[in-house]
């Protein structure tokens, strides 16, 4: 489904990423691990669309080279992310939001658009799902939210957008247990055979609850090295130094 | 500056044309002799030529305000023709106006024929300074509601005028209100007997024209005791080279127990996007007076257009319970300047005033607020809720806020709100990410910022509203 062909970042001439090569498969989930500034997020971005870096190397979506395309045109391709620091906008009511977000997908792919009342009905399923009170429904997007309420609203905006790939940036990080626990949920609704996810995360405590079916060990903007959930219990019981010193020249 | 950005400062002005109809037009410049003529024209009576008279030599004497935070040349006076009026002038129905006339309405998107029948809405529409059409108007009777262009007033009802002419507004007011007391040429006049609740929405649509034509609109509106009027009022100009003076009074009149709502939607021409070259200066006095006890006014505005916006409805809140209301979106792109707000005068009891105000500024528009709240010695109880919000689009554009406050009773209850914001790469980021295309992101971000203007607006403007703020902001971000 995603295929990233030796991927090459840099900001400002600085290089983030140096030569990432992935592939994801529908029904998979992978995690990607990795200290602060190691490029997790920056890969994130890059395959969301985000402006502002030079890349080199190509990043595929179902056969297509994404890099040209505008970060709504992926999204409208069906690429998610969940932000590790969701946006506020003021006065902009959530349900309007998410309904703008989930017409503008429709109408893209010829499907009629949903009225008021119909998408009120969905919404208030979904919002069951990761256990949020109706009343944030008509608050402002993320305005007021406390961490693990905007990363529940994000996880919200995934159920009901229902894309088939999922980028999850630090989606656990700032979360309690409980939270945790709704967020793992979410997601595990979401999966299916037809669907895929890339987790992004310091910690294995969410992948306890997700289940990778790959986990990737990044370093200095380079995976070096890819394995299965043992990897991750690895990394958190060993640090990234083990890594690190024998992988990077 | 993004690429988006650059376009919609591209984006040409929609009503750019010009209607080649054959004007009856003064040659340029004001003296008496001028006033003098403009009376015998419209056929006044005698204290109409004496109170313009009055408000000519009151003019020569005063100054032109500066202190208003927007720049432009210096106006000549002597360089404006004062009276341009369509040729044909005998019309007994729409028929009989010229059908180019009808098209350029049909090109604003007010066709008259198709609003009479659909909207409900009167129309009294006013091409440069003569009226040429009234509809609605035997309904309107029925009611004993008068709606007619002013000059129609001076002659059929000299007694309303004469009694509520300058009586909100005078002559002595300021610059520009003197001049247009001077010279104003047309306008629309109401009055809702007691008791009568007006069966439809008012409405007026103004258009400037004739190339280096003032236009010096009065309206006036009374609602007698226990009356309820909601007067709609739309602009938009054709694209000129030459700076258009547009100096309106507007005056309103509440009796006991009556209510006035006014809602403007201003989309002059703002001036070439590149330059600022061209645009309309507005510089409009809007005053209502709430003269008798539980009477209301609420005024909202959407100003999207001028090159120069120095604009402040305001109420005079006399009457004991009475409540003024103030409502602002304005919007400044490109080179536009606007420097408006309001002024809320308290003088009976337990008088109550609400101001909220939401300015955004895009390109290198410059805007301000500038808000008066007054309580005065005898107004016991008054209380005032102010809010002012400013959105700022790119970062060559500037918001300034000015509000007065002048308390000197002590019972008074203020409140006093002002944020700024601005639309960040990080939300239409955001937007995009969900498929929400950047237009649509800034429209959604704008609208949801404007909101609480918004739904103060009639049915048919609050579309309206919400449209022109798209195309005003067409891609304002990037």
């Amino acid at each position: 489904m995603l295929e990233i062909k030796n991927l090459h970042v840099s900001i400002n001439n600085k290089k983030i990423l140096k030569g990432i090569n992935l592939a994801i498969n529908a029904g998979e989930l992978h995690a990607i691990m990795g200290r602060n500034g190691s490029g997790k997020s920056t890969l994130a971005h890059v395959i969301a669309g985000k402006d502002g870096y030079e890349i080199e190397g190509d990043v595929l979506f179902n056969g297509e080279s994404l890099l040209d395309k505008s970060p709504e045109e992926r999204a409208l391709a069906g690429i998610f992310m969940s932000f590790q620091y969701p946006v506020v906008i003021p006065g902009v009511n959530n349900t309007y939001f998410l309904k703008a977000a989930l017409n503008a997908k429709l109408k893209a792919n010829d499907q009629p658009e949903l009225d008021a009342m119909d998408f009120l009905a969905l919404i208030k399923e979904k919002i069951k799902l990761v256990e949020m009170d109706e009343s944030y429904l008509s608050r402002a997007v993320n305005d007021g939210f406390s961490g693990g309420e905007k990363k529940r609203n994000e996880i919200l905006q995934l159920l009901t957008l229902e894309p088939t790939f999922a980028i999850l940036d630090e989606t656990d990080s700032g979360l309690d247990i409980d939270a945790l626990k709704i967020i793992a949920n979410g997601v595990n609704q979401y999966r299916n055979s037809e669907r895929a996810i890339l987790a992004i995360t310091h910690y294995q405590r969410l992948l306890d609850y997700m289940k990778p079916d790959v986990v990737h060990a990044m370093i200095d903007g380079k995976i070096v090295k890819t394995g299965d959930m043992s990897l991750a219990h690895e990394l958190e019981e060993k640090g990234y130094s083990f890594l690190s010193t024998k992988d990077t020249n | 500056m993004s690429d988006v950005i650059k376009q919609a400062i591209d984006q040409e002005y929609k009503y750019g044309f010009v209607t080649d109809i054959e004007q009856d037009t003064f040659p340029p410049g004001l003296d008496e002799g001028v006033i003098r003529a403009i009376s015998a024209i419209k056929e006044e009576p005698e204290f109409m030529l004496e109170w313009r008279l009055k408000s000519y030599k009151q003019w020569l004497k005063m100054e032109e305000p500066t202190w208003a935070k927007v720049s432009y040349p210096e106006i000549d006076y002597q360089a404006i023709s004062y009276y341009s009026a369509p040729k044909k002038k005998e019309l007994n129905s729409l028929d009989e106006v010229d059908p180019e006339l009808l098209e350029t309405y049909t090109k604003l998107g007010i066709p008259l024929e198709e609003q009479k029948m659909l909207s409900g809405v009167a129309v009294d529409a006013v091409f440069d300074s003569v009226s040429v059409a009234t509809t609605f108007k035997s309904e309107l009777e029925k009611h004993g509601v008068i709606f007619c262009p002013f000059s129609e007033a001076v002659q059929n009802h000299p007694e309303l005028i004469q009694k509520y002419l300058g009586s909100v507004v005078p002559h002595t007011d300021n610059y520009f209100a003197a001049l247009n007391s001077a010279v104003f040429t047309d306008g629309s006049f109401v009055y809702i007997p007691k008791g009568v609740r007006c069966p439809m929405e008012l409405s007026t649509y103004f258009r400037i024209n004739a190339a280096n034509t003032g236009q010096f609109e009065r309206t006036l509106i009374i609602a007698d005791e226990g009356s309820y009027v909601s007067y709609l009022e739309g602009c938009t100009a054709p694209m000129r080279d030459e700076n258009q003076l547009h100096a309106a009074v507007v005056e309103l009149v509440a009796h006991k127990d009556a209510t006035i709502k006014y809602s403007t939607v201003q989309n002059w021409y703002p001036g070439d996007p590149k330059t600022g070259k061209g645009g309309i200066y507005n510089f409009v006095t809007k005053r209502g007076t709430c003269l008798e006890e539980n009477s209301k006014i609420s005024w909202t505005q959407v100003e999207t257009g001028s090159a120069i916006t120095w604009k402040y409805p305001s109420c005079i809140l006399k009457g004991d319970n009475s409540v003024g209301e103030f409502y602002s979106v304005a919007l400044t792109n490109n080179f536009q300047q606007a420097d408006t707000g309001t002024k809320m005068v308290h003088l009976g009891k337990n008088t109550k005033s609400t101001i909220i105000s939401k300015g955004i500024s895009a390109g290198k528009g410059q805007q301000t607020y500038r808000g008066g709240v007054k309580i005065l010695k005898n107004a016991h109880n008054a209380r005032n809720y102010s809010q002012c919000d400013s959105m700022l689009i790119g970062d060559k554009c500037g918001a300034h806020t000015f509000p007065y406050i002048d308390v000197r009773n002590p019972s008074a209850q203020m409140e006093h709100e002002a944020s700024t914001s601005s639309i960040g790469e990080d939300q239409l980021y955001y937007c995009n990410q969900r498929g929400i295309s950047t237009e649509d992101a800034v429209s959604l971000i704008v609208n949801g910022f404007c909101k609480d203007v918004f739904k103060e607006l009639p049915m048919e403007f609050a579309v309206e509203a919400q449209k022109l703020m798209e195309v005003s902001l067409e891609g304002a971000v990037g």
